[in-house]
């Protein structure tokens, strides 16, 4: 009963951060701002809710619980380490390719200016 | 012949999680194809082998800490990035900016643990690494200012030798 509870609600978190994540991909100014809210509100939300999964599958405490929570969690780890390398690389990609950064006016960019760059 | 040891539970354990099926033929095929991949593959997993298994045990147990730690900071910076896209009024608050930040970290591995993890945190990126250099963009002043040494000081302790303390990175 609580188990189910707790489920429920990581369940619920895990789809209140996707809706961030989605609505960060509209609202975002430029092609970098935007990855932030594509790469790490994937990451979080996933992980919320394969594990909300996990305690749901809690039904009598057997061995095959225990493994099907073990699985769950594999994926976790996995998606937190290549979550990230993935969106490394399209965000390097896309200074590669030149896509202009919008910076505030009062920041700075360290990196310099991508179309100027000679390839 | 440790290493390669370690390198067979390891696999075996994955192979007994993930087949779930418990009887003679199953479990015989997973220590076959697992003795064959160990055999082809062993010298791939580990790249360091001074080490002993006691201080590598060590090791696996602080990474684990950290990732735990890291988990923590991972909802922390989903927290920032929903407030920014959700409340309104916050899209002023959205200052993009490209940093530079100077590592002390020597190992690749160590580096790579530091970039995943500066991506995974408030509202930063790392874009490049050349060499020391890591080149970050922060989506707001807030994600910058986040980016002092502690990540890197945890990152240094996990792999720091046992006993003799971590060695101190570069300044915040």
């Amino acid at each position: 009963m609580i188990l189910d509870l707790v489920s429920m609600l990581l369940i619920a978190a895990g789809l209140l951060f996707f809706v961030g994540a989605a609505v960060g991909l509209v609202r975002f100014p430029d092609f970098y701002t935007r990855m932030h809210a594509a790469g790490k509100g994937d990451t979080l939300s996933s992980l919320l809710v394969i594990s909300g999964f996990a305690l749901h599958e809690f039904k009598d405490f057997e061995g095959m619980d225990f493994i099907l929570a073990l699985k769950l969690l594999a994926i976790c780890v996995f998606i937190m380490m290549t979550s990230p390398t993935s969106t490394h690389a399209l965000i390097d990609a896309g200074y590669e390719d030149g896509i202009e950064p919008v910076i505030a006016p009062d920041a700075e960019n360290v990196l310099g200016d991508p179309t100027s760059r000679q390839p | 012949m440790m290493y390669r040891a370690v390198t067979f539970s390891l696999l075996l354990a994955i192979w007994l999680v993930f087949s779930g099926i418990y009887d003679a033929f199953h479990i015989g095929l997973g220590i076959l194809s697992c003795l064959f991949v160990t055999w082809i593959s062993s010298d791939l997993l580990f790249d360091d082998r001074s080490l002993g298994f006691r201080a590598r045990l060590g090791q696996a147990w602080r990474l684990g800490g950290y990732l735990a730690w890291l988990g923590w900071q991972l909802v922390l910076s989903n927290l920032h990035l929903l407030k920014l896209t959700l409340k309104p009024g916050a899209m002023a608050e959205v200052e993009p900016r490209i940093t530079l930040y100077r590592t002390a970290l020597k190992s690749d591995f160590e580096k790579f643990l530091l970039a995943n993890s500066i991506t995974l945190t408030p509202g930063t990126i790392t874009i490049k690494i050349l060499g020391d250099d890591f080149y970050i963009h922060s989506i707001s002043k807030f994600a910058a200012d986040g980016l002092d040494g502690q990540m890197e000081r945890r990152i240094a302790a996990i792999f720091a030798p046992a006993g003799s303390g971590s060695p101190s990175p570069s300044a915040d």
